[in-house]
């Protein structure tokens, strides 16, 4: 479950072993943007320490490289692989076959270190035209891939428009990156909102996000995480109705009908798909139904 | 290896630890400055030398100025100085 996943600059220290207790369901250990090129040895050092030594139970841990048509990529995988993070974060990728070159680097390191295949995941981050057209390429060209991540910023940069609160401008790359990873079977994240001191503005963007389908998003800010965790959470109502559904088909199976109306309305696969989603979700987050 | 020339890691800001290192012949010198010195100063130098160590520098002169980082961190700043120092980073 990644509802919220919370960006921290891999080379400043005191952001870096706070990470774990900052309510996020992941943290991405950012070697990329947050670094300058003077500091890429130390930042690549000390995450590659921080995950090491410290306890981040509960709290996956993604760490976002360089791209790959930097001199770093490598040697991040290098020094970061060993630590087993749950997903890479591979910035600006646009072509299946990014993908598949990150791919077969981290295969051989997998094979080197004895790990299973496939133990490390891959989260590609589309952030340029090029990307959002290949998305569905992209999802599908390693089993690797778990999921697709969406940043804006890049994006408004490279279609030459402005990144704006309303986020008209990255309309089209939204639905067509939530079509593109569900159609490859995959998760989908959104890009973080980022005016830190808008709280009614992050409640808004993350509501619109989960209503197209993603199944989380990113945060620069320890003080947005509150706001997504909450928004893709399943609401007490949404799980009472999802318990109700599940009994009416137990009761439809046990009476031998085929169909069964629950509030009016025929309970079909997709009312029982959602409903099973959300208990499971309900489940990990350990709630449960109301009281009757 | 050896150190080479000078370098530096890290910061003074609060959890982070700085770390400088030069050319030293035949010694290994550490001078330690932190704010939890007289708790823990022993426990920091042998982290410190340990690490080097690790690293394969055997004669340098390292000096530390420790802000409260944790061990994982003072371990990735001197590692970073003595890559640096080698002409490896």
């Amino acid at each position: 479950m990644r509802r919220s996943m919370l960006f921290l600059p891999g080379n400043n220290p005191n952001m870096l072993i706070n990470g774990n207790c900052l309510g996020s369901d992941a943290v991405i250990f950012d070697l990329e943007d947050a670094v300058s090129p003077a500091e890429k040895d130390a930042a690549r050092i000390l995450v590659r320490n921080t995950m090491r030594y410290m306890d981040f139970r509960g709290c996956e841990l993604i760490v976002r490289i360089n791209s790959i048509d930097t001199p770093y990529w490598q040697r991040d995988l290098d020094a970061i692989l060993p630590q087993q993070p749950g997903l890479i974060l591979l910035p600006k990728t646009g072509t299946a076959k990014d993908v598949q070159e990150a791919d077969a680097y981290i295969t051989e390191l997998e094979q080197k270190l004895g790990f299973a295949p496939n133990t490390v995941g891959l989260m590609p981050l589309i952030e340029t035209a090029l990307g959002v057209e290949n998305a569905f390429a992209i999802a599908t060209a390693a089993d690797r891939v778990q999921a697709l991540f969406l940043g804006a910023e890049d994006l408004t940069a490279d279609l030459h428009c402005k990144r704006t609160k309303e986020g008209r401008e990255i309309e089209y790359a939204r639905t067509r990156l939530v079509m593109a990873a569900r159609a490859a079977g995959v998760e989908v994240y959104d890009t973080p909102f980022t005016d830190v001191n808008d709280d009614e503005g992050i409640y808004k963007d993350a509501s619109y996000a989960k209503a197209l389908g993603f199944s989380g998003k990113a945060s620069i800010s320890p003080r947005h995480v509150g706001a997504i965790n909450q928004v893709f959470s399943p609401s007490q109502a949404d799980i009472d109705y999802a318990y109700e559904v599940m009994d009416a088909i137990a009761l439809a199976k046990e009476q031998g009908k085929g169909a069964i109306a629950l509030r009016g309305k025929m309970i079909d696969a997709p009312i029982v798909a959602r409903a099973e989603q959300t208990i499971a979700m309900a489940e990990a987050l350990g709630l449960g139904r109301s009281e009757q | 290896m050896e150190i080479t020339k000078c370098a530096a890691a890290g910061t003074m800001e609060s959890s982070d630890a700085y770390v400088e290192i030069e050319p030293c012949e035949n010694a290994l010198v550490v001078e330690l400055q932190s704010v939890v010195q007289a708790q823990f100063g022993d426990a920091i130098e042998a982290t410190v030398r340990q690490v080097l160590s690790e690293c394969g520098v055997k004669a340098a002169k390292v000096r530390v100025v420790d802000r409260g980082a944790l061990e994982c961190v003072i371990r990735a700043r001197v590692e970073t100085a003595a890559m640096r120092g080698k002409g490896e980073a």
